[in-house]
């Protein structure tokens, strides 16, 4: 569903070029669950702003449906971090955004509104502003309004991280049935390893300066898969303890540790090209 | 719904008395004290006026201000209405030009660089010292108290209105955007919403300006209204009466502020909101 052949990104930036990403390889089958992971800063969001077609690619080309992306598409939606729903707007208006911008007719997707938000949970709260609902169900509302323009896939920059602990398990349960319901193909950019295991069916680790690839692990535990202790504790215990070390050890192709900080090395860090990365 | 977010049933009355008590305990500080400010002003008003015996030329006591209701109460009322009445003029206008030139200059970029260093100069100009000139070119009419309304109080609308529709936060844009919104239907659904808040804060700013534009044109222009009452008073040395007027244009500006706010509040519910 997703291609991503040799994707490079590079800001330029007032001091100079940042190197945001760097040839990324990197597909999605269609109603997989990806989730991708990795420390601040190593390129996450701008890996899903260059898949909804908000950013343009430097190289590379990045494909959705067969497609090449060049602009935002309708059939790609996307969650932030922040809800971003409007003020004025009721919840079911705010769920409605998107079928006014693409024109379609009301009558048939205000009956799927409804539907969307009684699935998370938040039927009896159309007629309320955002103001009125907690965090967690303003990302609900969030949700069901990319949900509402049926997209053949949704991408998710880290949708719970601004909430509480107990909200965000609860919302990765719910996001992992409304999955497992539409099986739409989702990218989940996070930083939790625990939201990772629960979510992904593969996750993908990016190591940071540059944004590279560093791993894609399979999570092969069945689902529904929970928190909880009927979970399949060894499983997650050995994915999560996989992606701690991933992220924790410094990338292969990085040079060793007291190595100058100041930017000027850049031949430098290209030289350790040949060693081979992690990648499977 | 959850058990998240829902507080649990035992603490639930608990939570509802400490907020009816913080209810009760805010209206006394929102009301209470300042009456009580008030109060107290009046009274040191009334002793410094008996203690030292200031003549009633220089300072008449709170009860002779009070006796000039009594007695001119009529009088007062229908000067009010004449300076309401060309103020609510003035600041209609104020309003609406204000507000469509802002609307064209968001339109326009090129437009918006052109003219808007223009208006942040002329808003720099202190249009009280307008008066003597617009004098000389309106005459002695009520056009020169609305003009000199319109002129005191546009630019703050249009300032204000101008930030608003610039105030658009990067995650709507950034959502419209990947929404495929045509920039129109980014401007009606997305920022000009967001400006209204924005608008309204330029409309509080302008009604006070109002007043003030009014008053001084009935001050420079003695004809009618309350600030020609203060003038003609003060010339007559009938201080309780100009102190009269004083205070029913003060109390106008406060209704006037109050008013656009009760309708900020009808119109956006949402505002404070996010304001907060
Ligand atoms: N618009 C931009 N202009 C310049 N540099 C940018 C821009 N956007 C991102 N970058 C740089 O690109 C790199 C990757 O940024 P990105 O936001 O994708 O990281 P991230 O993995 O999402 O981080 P976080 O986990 O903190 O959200 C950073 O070094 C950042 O400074
Ligand atoms: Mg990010």
């Amino acid at each position: 569903m997703i291609e991503i052949s040799g994707v490079s990104r590079t800001f330029a930036g007032r001091h100079g070029a940042v190197e945001a990403l760097r040839a990324i390889d990197l597909t999605v089958a269609a109603g997989e669950f990806l989730a991708v992971i990795g420390r601040s800063g190593c390129g996450k969001s701008t890996l899903l702003r260059l898949v909804a077609g908000l950013l343009p690619v430097s190289a590379g080309e990045v494909r959705v449906a067969g497609e090449p992306v060049r602009r935002p598409r309708r059939d790609i939606a996307m969650v932030f971090q922040r809800p971003a729903l409007l003020p004025w707007r009721t919840v079911l208006d705010n769920v409605m955004l998107p079928v006014e911008v693409f024109r379609w007719r009301g009558a048939e997707h205000r009956e799927r509104a409804h539907q969307l938000l009684d699935m998370v949970g938040l039927a009896g709260f159309e007629r309320r502003l955002p103001h009125e609902l907690s965090g967690g169900m303003q990302q609900r509302v969030a949700l069901c309004r990319a949900l509402i323009q049926r997209p053949k896939v949704m991408l998710m920059d880290e949708p719970f991280s601004a909430l509480d602990a107990l909200t965000r398990e609860e919302l990765a349960v719910q996001l992992q049935r409304v999955h497992m319901e539409l099986a739409t193909t989702i990218v989940f950019v996070t930083h939790s390893i625990q939201e990772a295991v629960l979510l992904g069916d593969r996750v993908a680790v990016l190591s940071p300066r540059p944004g590279r690839l560093r791993q894609v692990l399979r999570v092969d535990i069945p689902r529904p898969r929970s928190f909880g202790h009927n979970a399949h504790l060894k499983e997650v215990a050995a994915c999560s303890a996989e992606l701690h070390e991933l992220l924790l050890e410094p990338a292969p192709a990085l040079p060793p540790w007291p190595e100058p900080e100041i930017g000027m090395d850049v031949p430098l860090r290209r030289r350790p090209e040949g060693i081979p990365s992690g990648r499977p | 719904m959850s058990v998240a977010t829902r507080p649990a049933p035992s603490g639930e009355p608990l939570a509802r008395r400490g907020r009816s008590g913080g209810a009760a305990r805010a209206r006394y500080s929102s009301v209470g004290l300042p009456a009580l400010g008030i109060v107290a002003a009046l009274v040191v008003w009334w002793g410094a006026v008996a203690l030292f015996q200031i003549r009633p030329i220089f300072l008449p006591s709170p009860l002779a201000v009070a006796q000039v209701f009594g007695e001119q109460g009529d009088y007062l009322a229908h000067t009010a209405w004449d300076t309401l009445y060309r103020l609510l003029i003035g600041f209609a206008i104020a309003a609406a030009f204000g507000l469509s030139v802002a609307l064209l200059l968001s339109w326009s970029r090129p437009l918006e660089r052109a003219v808007m260093p223009l208006f942040l100069a002329l808003n720099a100009v202190p249009k009280v010292s307008l008066a003597p000139l617009l004098m000389v070119w309106l005459g002695f009419g009520p056009r020169f108290n609305i003009v000199m309304v319109v002129s005191i109080s546009t630019l703050p609308v249009l300032v204000s209105t101008m930030a608003g529709l610039a105030a658009t936060p990067s995650d709507l844009g950034e959502l419209a955007r990947s929404l495929t919104a045509s920039w129109w239907q980014a401007y009606l659904k997305v920022r000009l919403p967001w400006a209204l808040p924005h608008m309204f804060v330029g409309l509080k700013l302008a009604i006070t300006l109002a007043v003030i534009g009014e008053a001084v044109a009935e001050l420079q222009n003695p004809n009618s209204g309350l600030g020609s009452v203060v003038t003609l008073a003060g010339a007559s040395f009938d201080t309780a009466l100009a102190f009269a007027a004083i205070v029913v244009l003060s109390l106008l500006g406060v209704l006037l502020f109050y008013a656009v706010t009760l309708v900020e509040r009808l119109l956006l519910p949402w505002a404070r909101q996010i304001a907060g």
